[in-house]
């Protein structure tokens, strides 16, 4: 994207899809899932010492209607799991989802009957942190992984793809 | 005097083994008298506190148990063979006092058979009882009449079994939970 602001009015030269994709970029909502003890990790992350909103994830969000990356941290039970699904169909598009810690990614330790053996099984995962729990770094560079993914977005051709005009 | 003296002279008959392990005392009472076992000591004993009430499945331990008693037969042929009872049940369910007078803690078990798997509720005792009671009838199907809300605790409704009996799988059975939500 090509942007100057010289003296005065200045101008901006980009593609549509560019100027969507840095907004979405630079604004990666958080729903934070935490139900387990990766939960404690990712508030570290939130918190002030690492400071995940110095990447645009500034407020995280507890409704997830107004959401984009929902964060996964900690074990799923199989009990839970429609509530899970639920509220992941309640996000509005676009939305992405990081997967933090073993217990998501694939159950963990938690071989049982009472687990889901990872959340991929209900929800389509962007990233996946291993870890048992993920450093806060772990879940920072999984925010970067999201950003990268979605500077590579089509977003508007996507679009068009879904109403069926152009391609 | 001690502890054991103490519930012995309170329950009188109604003790029918005591076990003495690493300081812990736990006495054995039986299954239909257990509400008025846990009333007795709790207005004259002061256990006035039940911290937990749990089930355990012994069907695994009995079993290990037989095995090593067969082995050992084997061994040492000329001894006299031993009086086989009726196998001992299968269940059996624990409370765990604790008087907060005293600081003194008392395990009350009962045995309860696969076949009949009704325990009276000591809800009426103690309000505690609730859930510890759910969760013993969620993971044994032990059942206990009085309960005024016996359902399942940990797991969903519609699951099918009791899983923390040893014939469960770990890995369970392939259960799901699925819930229609209107859009
Ligand atoms: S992966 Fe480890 S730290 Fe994270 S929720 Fe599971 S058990 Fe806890």
């Amino acid at each position: 994207m090509a942007f100057q602001a010289y003296g005065g009015e200045g101008w901006l030269l980009t593609k549509l899809e560019q100027l969507i994709n840095w907004g979405r970029k630079r604004s990666p909502w958080p729903l934070p899932y935490g139900t387990a003890c990766c939960g404690i990790e990712m508030m570290a992350a939130l918190a002030s010492g690492y400071d995940l909103a110095r990447f645009g994830a500034e407020r995280p969000s507890f409704s997830p209607r107004q959401a984009d990356v929902l964060i996964q941290a900690g074990t799923i039970t199989k009990k839970m799991v429609p509530i899970f699904k639920r509220i992941y169909d309640q996000m509005a598009e676009p939305k992405w989802v990081i997967s933090m810690g073993a217990c998501a990614c694939s159950g963990g330790v938690f071989r049982t009957y009472s687990t889901l053996q990872g959340i991929d099984l209900v929800v389509p995962v962007d990233v996946y942190v291993p870890g048992c729990p993920p450093r806060p770094e772990g879940l920072i560079y999984a925010l970067i992984k999201i950003m990268e993914k979605i500077e590579k977005d089509h977003p508007l051709r996507k679009k068009a793809a879904e109403i069926g005009i152009g391609g | 005097m001690g502890l054991k003296e103490d519930v012995q002279n309170t329950l009188g008959e109604l003790a029918l083994d005591f076990l003495e392990c690493q300081g812990d005392l736990s006495v054995t009472v039986p299954k239909d008298k257990i509400v008025e076992v846990l009333t007795k000591l709790r207005d004259n004993l002061g256990f006035n506190f039940l911290s937990d009430v749990f089930g355990v499945d012994n069907s695994v331990f009995y079993e290990k148990l037989a095995k090593a008693k067969a082995k050992k037969k084997k061994g040492e042929e000329d001894k006299e063979e031993e009086p086989q009872g009726p196998p001992p049940p299968r269940f059996e369910v624990v409370y765990l006092l604790l008087s907060l007078e005293t600081n003194k803690r008392l395990a009350v078990k009962i045995q309860v058979p696969e076949d009949d798997l009704v325990v009276d509720s000591v809800t009426c005792l103690w309000k505690a009882a609730d859930w510890p009671e759910r969760e013993t009838f969620d993971m044994f199907g032990i059942r206990f009449k009085g309960h005024h809300n016996l359902k399942r605790l940990l797991m969903w409704d519609e699951f099918p079994a009791h899983p923390l009996r040893k014939d469960y799988p770990l890995e369970g059975q392939g259960e799901e939970r699925i819930l229609e939500y209107n859009d």
